[in-house]
């Protein structure tokens, strides 16, 4: 992309697993049925304790994302961050992400897909 | 983004055609700061609202993108500056375009004889013309010759469809609006129940009725958000958006879920209390009592604007924590800290279907209904809302069957003697009493019905054998409306219309906050109308008056007439927000008559409910155990020996629709049983594995889920499946293989005392491994070659394509 990294700031405490990024970007980048641009996973669930569960919906990007470069390139959101249905997606540079998770209060991942390298 | 808009005064309205319940403040916010449509890179965008088909009843704000040069449809994404979702989509309307360009999608008007129902290779294309007389022809026979009564008029949820079907019915002279789930047990009794007790329906207060959401000065998050008998982030249901319950937990609300199954809110919830199905009333009574004796409730609140707070009390007090925990299946502890939670204000209750499919589904609505009473929460900044239809458009309930029928005419109704359905303002026929019409003739034959945008064969039959199907074929003449060929219009329909899907058509969209146009985008395919469409060309044959406007366009206009606007206008303002006021009751705003308090008949909120005591119904809410139970049935537990749950909702589907969208499909291609490990290793069941889930009076195969979330003595399991890769043709379990996997063949149809509630959320069941000979569907051997003569498929788009 260019020298400076690029990616996606997902804050899976509030993922909800609804998989509109899944859906969003596979209608976008026309992706075959079966093959993901970004895959939500879920971890869980299992009891942890009596009162607490283990469950996390995760979203990675995959080889076949591209950070949305022609959209980006308009101005616009990757098609992923703006369908979020829990706005839990944020796309930009690696500095101003990673500045935003140095602060976070809830649980946070930082993906720096193929596509989003600094070169 | 918002504009604000103040509407001059007009002291000498004569523009009301129907007694004016609300009258809307004089101030409007639209969004008319923003284009409707415009072009980018080659494309048409217009804004629009998503009101299926396909999808669901929300209305999402979307921006359709067609092609300039060919005016064909490209793409849908969410609308940024839409309030009600500010972009966001789930992923069936991200999907729309294999529905549009979907192969099975119907194109043309068909008929088939009646000796032929069930047949796929008996269709013959026709022209509208065609088919409105020849629809016209035989109902208006049947009419005259049986009267109006003898035809039924049945929709299903979402869509546009319960008001134009009913105001269709009532132009051709039938009173017979109705839909075919047992006890009508979906979000209608608990509107029945609301508008009992004070006058109104609320709904949580997630800001959605303010343009500005979050960020308006009066609103305020809920303290606590109560979920209960519901998956919102999945269902949506009734114009709430779940992922709102995201965004108030964003903005610090803590969440309490009352629910069988560990949903994902559940998994954050500061409290998640796993309840036996069908025992909520039972946990709301205990709740009441433990607030009432420890002082957490609104005295001022009660004293002010309930009534009959004493003889509740007096109701609650046989209902202690020890007994609730025991038949509930909870902690003591938990229903304590439940309590404490619901009291605390501003608290919000989200509520769902779990309520209505249970045979005391009105007084279990009651029963939390009076929660949010008795703690002060109505009508307060993050409490709960009351709600009214704005500027009385009549696009989310019926109209007002008393503008056509006399009250003597109205009894004709199917299932009028069930006082509590017929005056609750619902105006549907019962439905068990409508199938058991419908097979038996008695006391009256149906002899036509119309299905528009319904598919109950496939979603809301019940019984093993598949009454609905069967009373159907009893009657003359069957007209569907759909956009697939369905199960229910391949077994029992004569006359099939296709539906078009929402960006090839105009309409309107509006549930309790807002109205907005439904803008039509691009052409629809082939000879396909829109449900608004077909209704009122048909309903002018029958009834103009009923039907004004002399163009669609015109009607839409006539719907909207109380913002002052028309159709025309309202396109340019994109939504429009009448101004919303707190506090209703203590401003002389809830009542048409302008008094202070509720809309009933002691101006309060009816703890005691003067109007269940009329109906002949127990005034005062109670606990009955479900009469199918482990505790109700213990000989039949014995064999029986799970509770069956059903009709989770996954993201994947909006009840039988979507089934044949690859792209959905992949991700859940088969229905599935959720059933604990523990319960799964006694049964010998895997992961996947095919199983037979079967009750006393029936069975059904589902893929076992195994999984934590439920309780070892529940299983979970799904609804509404159909095969649109099987035959068409029934070999036995129903055309497009319906019955094989169906829940609703294992569950009776049969109503509560009121005529509402089913036992879709609590009956007994064994599950099973099925053989291996017992799993596949049958292959599609008909009709022999795909295109044959007269097969359905030679008017689809398909045919086109390969054309
Ligand atoms: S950024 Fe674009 S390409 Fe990458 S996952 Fe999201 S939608 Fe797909
Ligand atoms: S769209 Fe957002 S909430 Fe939904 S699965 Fe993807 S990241 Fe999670
Ligand atoms: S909830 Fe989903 S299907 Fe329904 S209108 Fe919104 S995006 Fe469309």
């Amino acid at each position: 992309m260019a020298e400076k990294a690029y990616g996606l700031l997902i804050n899976y405490e509030y993922c909800t697993g609804c998989m509109s990024c899944e859906m969003a970007c596979a209608v976008e980048h026309d992706i075959p049925v079966g093959q993901y641009g970004i895959k939500m996973e879920e971890i869980g669930p299992w009891q942890i304790d009596k009162k607490h569960w283990q469950l996390d919906c995760v979203p990675i990007p995959t080889d076949m994302c591209d950070l949305c470069a022609e959209r980006v390139g308009k101005g616009k959101k990757p098609t992923c961050v703006k369908h979020c249905q829990a706005l839990c997606m944020d796309y930009g540079p690696v500095e101003e992400l990673a500045a935003k998770l140095a602060t976070t209060k809830t649980k946070s991942v930082l993906f720096v897909p193929k596509s989003g390298v600094a070169e | 983004m918002t504009q604000r808009i103040d509407i001059p005064h007009d002291s000498d309205s004569s523009k009301e055609v129907r007694p004016t319940f609300f009258n809307e403040p004089p101030v409007m916010y639209t969004g008319g700061d923003v284009p409707w449509q415009w072009e980018e890179d080659g494309m048409i965008c217009t804004r629009s609202a998503a009101w299926s088909a396909p999808g669901c009843h929300d209305g999402c704000g979307v921006i359709v993108y067609t092609d300039k040069e060919t005016g064909k449809f490209i793409k849908v994404e969410g609308d940024e500056e839409n309030p009600y979702y500010q972009g966001r989509l789930c992923m069936r309307c991200l999907d729309v375009a294999e529905a549009i360009y979907h192969p099975d999608r119907l194109l043309y008007p068909m008929k088939r004889d009646p000796k032929d129902r069930g047949k796929a290779d008996k269709w013959t294309r026709i022209t509208w013309e065609e088919a409105y007389d020849m629809i016209d022809e035989k109902f208006t026979a049947i009419r005259d010759e049986f009267g109006g009564k003898s035809i039924i008029f049945a929709s299903g949820t979402g869509r546009v469809t319960p008001p134009i079907n009913a105001r269709l019915g009532y132009a051709l002279g039938s009173i017979q609006y109705s839909y075919f789930h047992s006890g009508n047990a979906c979000y209608v009794p608990r509107v029945a129940a609301a508008n009992t007790i004070m006058g109104c329906y609320t709904c949580p207060d997630f800001s959605m009725q303010f343009p500005d959401r979050y960020d308006n000065p009066e609103w305020v998050a809920p303290k606590n958000i109560f979920i209960w008998g519901n998956n919102p982030l999945i269902a949506n249901a009734d114009g709430n958006l779940g992922h709102w319950v995201v965004d108030c937990m964003q903005r610090g609300s803590k969440l309490v879920v009352v629910d069988p199954r560990l949903t994902w809110l559940a998994s954050r919830a500061e409290l998640w209390l796993q309840l036996r199905p069908g025992t909520d009333s039972m946990l709301a009574l205990a709740m009441s009592k433990y607030i009432i004796e420890n002082d957490l409730y609104d005295a001022d609140f009660v004293d002010k604007w309930c009534y009959g707070f004493d003889e509740y009390y007096e109701a609650v007090k046989p209902y202690d924590l020890d007994q609730a925990a025991e038949v509930c299946w909870l902690e003591k502890e938990d229903i304590i800290k439940a309590s404490e939670m619901m009291a605390e204000q501003p608290t919000a209750v989200q509520w769902g279907l779990a309520l209505d499919m249970n045979l005391q589904c009105i007084t279990a609505s009651q029963a939390v209904h009076n929660l949010w009473c008795i703690t002060g929460q109505v009508d307060r900044p993050g409490g709960m809302i009351t709600v009214h239809d704005p500027y009385n458009t009549e696009v989310w309930l019926p109209p007002d069957p008393r503008e056509v029928f006399t009250p003597q005419q109205e009894k004709e109704r199917i299932g009028s003697t069930y006082e509590m359905i017929t005056n609750s303002g619902m105006v549907q026929c019962q439905a068990d009493s409508m199938i058991d019409q419908l097979v038996t003739g008695r006391p009256f034959k149906i002899h036509g019905a119309w299905i528009q945008s319904t598919n109950p064969l496939a979603c809301c039959a019940q019984d093993p054998e598949p009454r609905v199907e069967k009373g159907l074929k009893n009657c003359d003449f069957v007209v569907g409306v759909d956009c697939f060929m369905t199960p229910t219009l391949m077994a029992n329909c004569d006359v099939v219309l296709p539906l078009c899907f929402y960006p090839e058509r105009e309409g309107l969209r509006s549930v309790w906050y807002y109205i907005q146009n439904t803008n039509k985008a691009c052409e629809p395919m082939g000879e396909s109308k829109d449900d608004f469409q077909i209704n009122w060309e048909l309903g002018r044959r029958w009834n103009k008056d009923l039907w004004p406007g002399e163009t669609l366009e015109e009607y839409f206009s006539y719907l909207i007439q109380e913002a002052g606007i028309t159709y025309d206008d309202s396109r340019k303002l994109n939504w429009i927000y009448p101004e919303f006021h707190y506090f209703k009751y203590a401003k002389g705003e809830q009542r048409p008559d302008g008094q202070l308090g509720f809309n009933t008949m002691t101006g309060r909120i009816e703890l005691y409910s003067l109007l269940l005591a009329q109906w002949g119904q127990k005034p005062l809410p109670y606990y009955a155990e479900p009469p199918m139970s482990p505790y109700s049935q213990p000989e039949l537990y014995k064999e029986y020996n799970l509770v069956l749950t059903t009709g989770a909702r996954h993201y994947e589907s909006f009840h039988s629709e979507h089934r044949q969208m690859n792209r959905l499909r992949s991700k859940y291609p088969d229905p599935r049983f959720e059933i604990h490990p523990d319960a799964a290793a006694e049964r010998g069941i895997e992961e996947g594995d095919w199983c037979w889930i079967e009750s006393p009076i029936g069975r059904c195969r589902e893929r076992a889920h195994i999984t934590p979330i439920v309780d070892p003595r529940v299983v979970q399991a799904d609804h509404g499946w159909w095969f649109p890769e099987a035959d068409p043709e029934d070999q036995g379990e129903g055309c497009f293989a319906t019955y094989a996997r169906n829940i609703n063949v294992v569950l009776p149809s049969e109503c509560g005392d009121t005529g509402f509630g089913n036992q879709s959320k609590c009956y007994l069941c064994k599950v099973y491994k099925c053989e291996l000979d017992e799993i596949p569907l049958p292959a599609p051997e008909h009709p022999k070659e795909r295109f044959a003569e007269g097969s359905f498929r030679n008017f689809t788009y398909e045919a086109e394509m390969e054309a």
